[in-house]
């Protein structure tokens, strides 16, 4: 009843294959558009937006582009912490060498240099799947994280081996460092993962996506209709790691003000393949639903027992997120196994439906 | 050209000169093999008869250590404490059963790997919770662990065995015969061999999946527990060890993901390579290599052998 696409007809094929076809869809989109735009930065906190909200937007674009490669492609990466690095760093040393570009231009640029990281540690997967693969992701996960370390030219030779972002202006705004303010960076990491999730939803239904879904539901077949898996995959690998370098790059200028390369360990990588497990394979929508239970639930759980007056050793609170947090994902898993995002498409059939089931 | 020199002669150069260093270092490496190889049997022996990665298992042998560990210091003696610990290994292999894969059973791989690192979680809570997080130190002389080591002269000087790691190298020998014995002499082991081909024939010909399942990750419990003490006895029980056992990952690739004398050969390989490679071509770039350097090997060897050493070969139809 609430959900009807009855009705809705369509005259050409450009209008039956728009990104929303369906009206109710559309209004949705704008909805939460709007609040993202305009009434959050109205109304939400400091806190809410420094530790909730531009947190949720940078891991979830990262959880999109494991999805894209995971999801979509079929191809299980656990580098995904390193590949985030990538982009960190390399934003990093382009502040240095071009000082007076944008930065917001700059943290895109530095999502090109995860790209050739990540085709190049790609290249396994043209001979090995599944697991195998994902254990030489490993490698570059392993390898990427020594690098951080090892190597001083990355950090610009600094004695504490960690990222200091210097405080960038655009219109005469603070936009990173510590002078920026959290609506202008909530503003620009909004605009940011808007402009790329919309770009990934449009691969996504052409050409480049479907051929992904081919070698992702079997391989083997989409060779025979003539998809070439090599450039798939590599060109998977590639959109997926700019995605994620350009994720690292604003988790460090816009969220984190500094990074060392503990930000960008294995856990971090794990982390995001929880995202975009428990979001959904294969769901844009499901990255970001992942992303806010995986991020939100331990705020919550910390903050839960002063909300009802009891008073728990912080270090007892922190072991307990561990434990509820592990059966929780074990919950979800059994009770959908199929992510948080199959179960809005649930949802959706209830309010098509509704009142009458049958 | 000196680059060159560099890579390719100088450390041959050095193990000739010292070889007595050598041998010390190949013995090293295949202390900390046959460590990764205990770890890769437990994954293995999981995957053979589940088709979980489990990666869980390195935390089972925190988990394990921990609680033998734990037990002893409130007082009780400690063969009784392993014991103890022997039956909470299997309650944990029944739970596991119960409350994960029964649930869980038919969904694709990604999923029950996703589970497994749920339980992680609460494995690692629950560690932590009970026993507290702050490292413990071994009950190997209660357990009668043979500690000191053998100084012998060879090659021009000498080389040093500690006793603890040839003790781990006689019960890692003596739990995969033991291991061997039971998939290939027994009724279980056949059990356990057939579910392995074929989840549903097995069930189809009587075999009980939820028994197979508990008897799996009951042995995987028990080559846990016998990794944790010997880990333990060579560095403190701590939760240090879960990164230390993703380097059974490499080992896996390396011996194919089913196969038990893949996962030893793996690992002594492993630890060799990673030891010489840290020892004589670390310095090159800086050192600390020993991080990477196993995936390293792993990954070249892949790219000639996709299915490891020992794996059953990759046979792919439409």
């Amino acid at each position: 009843m609430f959900y009807r696409e009855v009705g809705q007809f369509k005259t050409s094929y450009a209008a039956d294959q728009a990104l929303l076809p369906i009206l109710q869809d559309r209004i949705g989109i704008a909805v939460i558009l709007l609040v993202a735009f305009v009434v959050v930065p109205l109304t939400a906190s400091n806190f809410a937006l420094d530790s909730v909200l531009i947190p949720i937007l940078v891991l979830s674009l990262a959880a999109t582009g494991l999805n894209l490669l995971t999801g979509y492609t079929g191809l299980l990466s656990l580098g995904t912490g390193a590949f985030m690095g990538v982009g960190a760093f390399a934003c990093y040393k382009l502040t240095t060498y071009f000082p007076n570009v944008n930065i917001v231009i700059l943290v895109l640029c530095s999502g090109f240099f995860a790209a050739a990281i990540g085709t190049l540690f790609g290249l396994p997967s043209l001979r090995i799947k599944g697991f195998y693969l994902a254990v030489a992701t490993l490698a570059a996960q392993f390898f990427l994280s020594w690098c951080f370390i090892r190597v001083p030219w990355l950090y610009n030779y600094n004695i504490s081996a960690s990222i200091e972002v210097p405080t960038k202006t655009m219109f005469g705004l603070a936009v990173t460092g510590p002078t920026a303010s959290s609506i202008t960076r909530y503003l620009i990491v909004l605009s940011i993962v808007t402009l790329l999730v919309l770009l990934a939803a449009n691969l996504l239904r052409g050409r480049i996506g479907r051929t992904w879904m081919a070698v992702r539901d079997m391989d083997l077949a989409a060779e025979l209709i003539g998809i070439k898996l090599y450039q798939t995959k590599l060109l998977a690998f590639a959109v997926s790691s700019f995605y994620c370098g350009v994720a690292g790059a604003m988790m460090v200028f816009f969220w984190l003000g500094n990074a060392e390369s503990e930000s960008f360990n294995i856990n971090q990588s794990f982390l995001i393949l929880f995202m975009v497990i428990i979001g959904g394979l294969g769901s844009l929508l499901g990255s970001f639903l992942g992303a806010a239970l995986i991020w939100g639930l331990p705020i919550v759980l910390r903050a839960a027992p002063p909300y009802f007056g009891l008073h728990i050793r912080s270090a007892t609170v922190d072991q307990s997120t561990f434990v509820i947090l592990g059966v929780l994902i074990v919950f979800f898993l059994i009770v959908e196994p199929h992510g948080l995002a199959r179960l809005w498409q649930i949802w959706k059939q209830k309010l098509r439906v509704w009142p009458f089931p049958y | 050209m000196h680059v060159l020199y560099l890579i390719f002669v100088d450390p041959f150069m050095q193990m000739a000169h010292a070889p007595d260093l050598l041998v010390q270092t190949l013995w090293d490496g295949l202390v900390s093999g046959v460590l990764y190889a205990l770890i890769a049997l437990g994954f293995v022996l999981i995957f053979k008869a589940s088709g979980v990665f489990n990666f869980a298992q390195g935390i089972m042998v925190v988990f394990a250590a921990l609680t033998l560990v734990g037990l002893n210091e409130h007082g009780v003696p400690a063969y009784l404490a392993l014991a103890i610990t022997v039956v909470v290994m299997l309650v944990l292999a029944v739970a596991v059963e119960r409350a994960i894969l029964r649930p869980l059973v038919d969904q694709p791989e990604i999923i029950l790997f996703m589970a497994t690192f749920g339980l992680t979680y609460i494995l690692i809570g629950m560690g932590e919770l009970i026993f507290g997080g702050d490292p413990k130190v071994m009950i190997s002389d209660q357990l009668r662990l043979p500690s000191g080591s053998y100084r012998i002269n060879m090659l021009g000087g000498f080389v040093q065995l500690q006793k603890i790691d040839i003790a781990a190298a006689i019960i890692a020998s003596i739990m995969v015969a033991g291991l061997g014995i039971l998939f290939n002499r027994t009724r279980i082991g056949r059990a356990l061999r057939a579910v392995a081909d074929s989840h549903r024939a097995a069930l189809s010909v009587g075999i009980s999946l939820e028994q197979i399942w508990v008897i799996v990750w009951f042995a995987a419990g028990i080559v846990a527990l016998a990794t944790g003490i010997m880990w333990g006895a060579r560095s403190n029980v701590s939760f240090a060890l879960e990164i230390v056992a993703l380097k059974a990952l490499p080992v896996l690739i390396l011996g194919g993901f089913t196969s038990i004398p893949g996962a030893i050969v793996g690992g002594l390989i492993i630890g060799v390579g990673e030891k010489l490679g840290e020892f004589y071509w670390g310095p090159l770039v800086g050192g600390g290599i020993e991080s990477w350097f196993a995936y390293v090997i792993a990954l070249v060897f892949l790219l000639f052998r996709p299915q490891g050493l020992f794996g059953e070969r990759i046979i792919e139809r439409l």
